[in-house]
């Protein structure tokens, strides 16, 4: 008996030492994954050059960017922005088995901002970058009306396809891409924004490609007294970090019958800058149809609106939390899964701020929501001024007499557009898109106050002109 | 019978060599980890693990550099508790690595916050006393809440 006694608890030391021994076989298997991972290792397996723009080719060389910026096909909401994916039954016409939601619907005051406007027939919710060419090429502002080359630039890889056009020539490839009609442009691309858009083929650097940038910056800087910049050699690293976004989340317009893709930067970033040029340059997008009004529509300023912020006097680039740092194994690289900070609060925030995800959301949507409220009011009020405008119309005003009101509402709708457009519901620059919404109240107030001399229906021509240092508008 | 005995006899040696085998295998890794290093107060032993790359790299610029090492902030200064600190620490972030479970951007957890926090006053009680007096709970206002990058960024 006591021999079997002895036999067990031999064979107990064992199978615990046994167990154990495996535990810690697989610990140094575990270390030696971590030190293997810690070496940043590349492997050149297909050689990219300037030509290059299937992003899935540079994607064998950088399989975990490429993997991430796969994912922007991800279609997620955050408490302002984002967005659903309805499902759609596809169609040869068109492919797409989801879509996100009408925003023209959600909010009738956008539609009524924008009538006479393509956007008053079709403006959906923004999705993320995979979608930007599919969504481009089947939204009715496309399908119904006539639309020029110049809105590829921002829709999909091009950078070859002006290349190509320009015999090599970028600039010239591009003044031709913007004349051509959409639907012969978009034939000749294949792929929403990729790597080549961005980077060297060399050296990965980042670079800028499209040459409406080049310009807009050069004449931006030049205001500042800053001749022939050219933030290809002149920019640092982490201006770059924004500056490639900024080759498209930027206010602009076709300028001419060449349809020149243009930024309006000549005077400055800020919105009065900006709506101060188009005054000069006599610009409009529409008349609207209700009020006749010549008006503007502004386009998603995110880079104008972010340098007027905190985060960019503090030296963040757009990159550091659209794209911020993250781990694979012990290479650091930055998340090309581009997309809402609120989405990824640890990497895009905690770095810098040491506080609880809850409390950075919070504050997040403290911020958003006072603008939200905000930005409802103003729309109420331009709203209002729309519908004084064109009771005066009908009661018979006049174009001339108009004209003080059709300044006030150029302006204001500009002004409420420029913060409508921009995709952070007022986060990028709380005190400035406030102040926006403030100075486009008052030029609701000021265009009130110039009906006032409109109305009552004017008797005799000569008794109401337009209203004093408001007449504007072409 | 003579096979039973000499088999009885060999079954012990079989049990010290598996337990040979799990020290000898122990002791490697333990040596393959630098797993002596963590006794140690040289900071290059907290970037063993590439995770606290991005803070030793903040401390060799900082403004401490010169007069800390991780250890004088970051354990208590009594030697039982600076190893129960270190076995704690140690254990918590060997696991976190182990199995991958922890966020990109660390986080200090409160506990190591109050060591920290703690380890200022080994040098600066003098010249913070007068700010600290007035307040029932020091915890409150923590050095760190304004000197966030006195010992490393991040």
């Amino acid at each position: 008996m006591p021999e079997s006694t002895g036999k067990a608890k031999i064979a107990g030391i064992i199978a615990t030492t046994a167990v154990l021994t495996a535990g810690v076989a697989a610990l140094l298997v575990n270390v030696f994954e971590h030190k293997q991972e810690a070496r940043q290792t590349f492997f050149r397996v297909v050689d990219v050059n300037d030509d290059t723009d299937d992003p899935a080719l540079w994607g064998k060389n950088f399989p975990l960017h490429y993997d991430a910026y796969k994912r922007t096909v991800d279609m997620q909401r955050t408490r302002y922005g984002g967005s659903e994916a309805l499902k759609r039954n596809p169609t040869a016409a068109d492919p797409r088995d989801k879509v996100s939601a009408e925003k023209i619907d959600e909010d009738p005051r956008l539609k009524r901002m924008w009538l006479g406007y393509p956007f008053s027939v079709d403006f959906r919710e923004e999705r993320g970058h995979a979608y930007m060419l599919i969504d481009q090429r089947h939204t009715r502002r496309v399908l119904e009306f006539k639309q020029p080359g110049a809105c590829l630039n921002c829709h999909a890889s091009t950078y070859t396809f002006m290349k190509q056009l320009g015999a090599g020539d970028l600039t010239a490839g591009f003044e031709k891409m913007n004349k051509m009609p959409y639907v012969e442009a978009t034939k000749n691309v294949k792929h929403p924004v990729a790597c080549i858009d961005c980077h060297d083929a060399a050296s990965m650097a980042l670079r800028i490609t499209r040459p409406a940038f080049l310009e807009g910056i050069r004449n931006w800087k030049k205001s500042q007294n800053v001749p022939n910049y050219d933030p290809n050699t002149m920019a640092t690293a982490q201006e770059m970090r924004t500056f490639v976004c900024a080759q498209c989340h930027v206010e602009y317009y076709f300028q001419g019958d060449d349809k020149r893709l243009t930024f309006p930067w000549h005077k400055g970033l800020k919105v009065d800058q900006i709506y101060d040029y188009y005054e000069e340059v006599k610009h409009k997008d529409f008349t609207h149809k209700e009020t006749g009004a010549p008006v503007l529509k502004a386009q998603h300023p995110e880079f104008e609106i972010f340098s007027m912020g905190i985060h960019a006097a503090s030296g963040v680039a757009c990159a550091d939390c659209h794209m911020p740092y993250k781990r694979e194994g012990g290479a650091k690289i930055s998340d090309h899964h581009v997309r809402s900070p609120m989405l990824n609060i640890n990497r895009a925030c905690q770095g810098c701020h040491r506080f609880s995800e809850d409390e950075i959301r919070n504050r997040v949507e403290l911020i958003q929501t006072r603008f939200i409220e905000s930005r409802n009011l103003a729309m109420n009020a331009l709203m209002d001024l729309i519908e004084d405008i064109r009771q005066a119309r009908d009661a018979g005003a006049t174009d001339n007499q108009l004209h003080g009101a059709w300044a006030a509402q150029r302006k204001a709708q500009f002004f409420i557009d420029f913060v409508e457009a921009e995709n952070s519901a007022g986060f990028h620059a709380p005190g400035e898109e406030l102040r926006i919404l403030t100075q486009a109240l008052d030029s609701i107030r000021k265009g009130q106050i110039a009906l006032r001399q409109v109305a009552p229906k004017p008797r005799a021509a000569n008794t109401a002109g337009p209203a004093p240092g408001l007449r504007r508008g072409d | 019978m003579e096979l039973m005995k000499e088999s009885g006899a060999l079954t012990p040696h079989l049990a010290g060599v598996t337990v040979g085998i799990l020290i000898g295998l122990g002791v490697y890794t333990f040596g393959y980890a630098n797993g002596a290093s963590y006794l140690t107060a040289d900071p290059a032993a907290c970037t063993n693990c590439h995770v606290m790359r991005p803070q030793f790299e903040g401390w060799l610029k900082a403004s401490h550099r010169a007069a800390a090492v991780c250890d004088d902030c970051h354990s208590p200064p009594n030697v039982v508790q600076k190893y129960l600190n270190k076995a704690v620490n140690g254990f918590n972030h060997s696991l976190a690595f182990t199995t991958g479970r922890y966020p990109d951007d660390i986080l200090i957890t409160e506990r190591n916050h109050r060591v920290a926090n703690a380890a200022c006053m080994k040098c600066h009680l003098e010249i913070t006393t007068p700010i600290l007096a007035p307040r029932h709970d020091a915890s409150e206002t923590r050095c760190t809440s304004c000197h966030r990058d006195v010992g490393h960024a991040h």
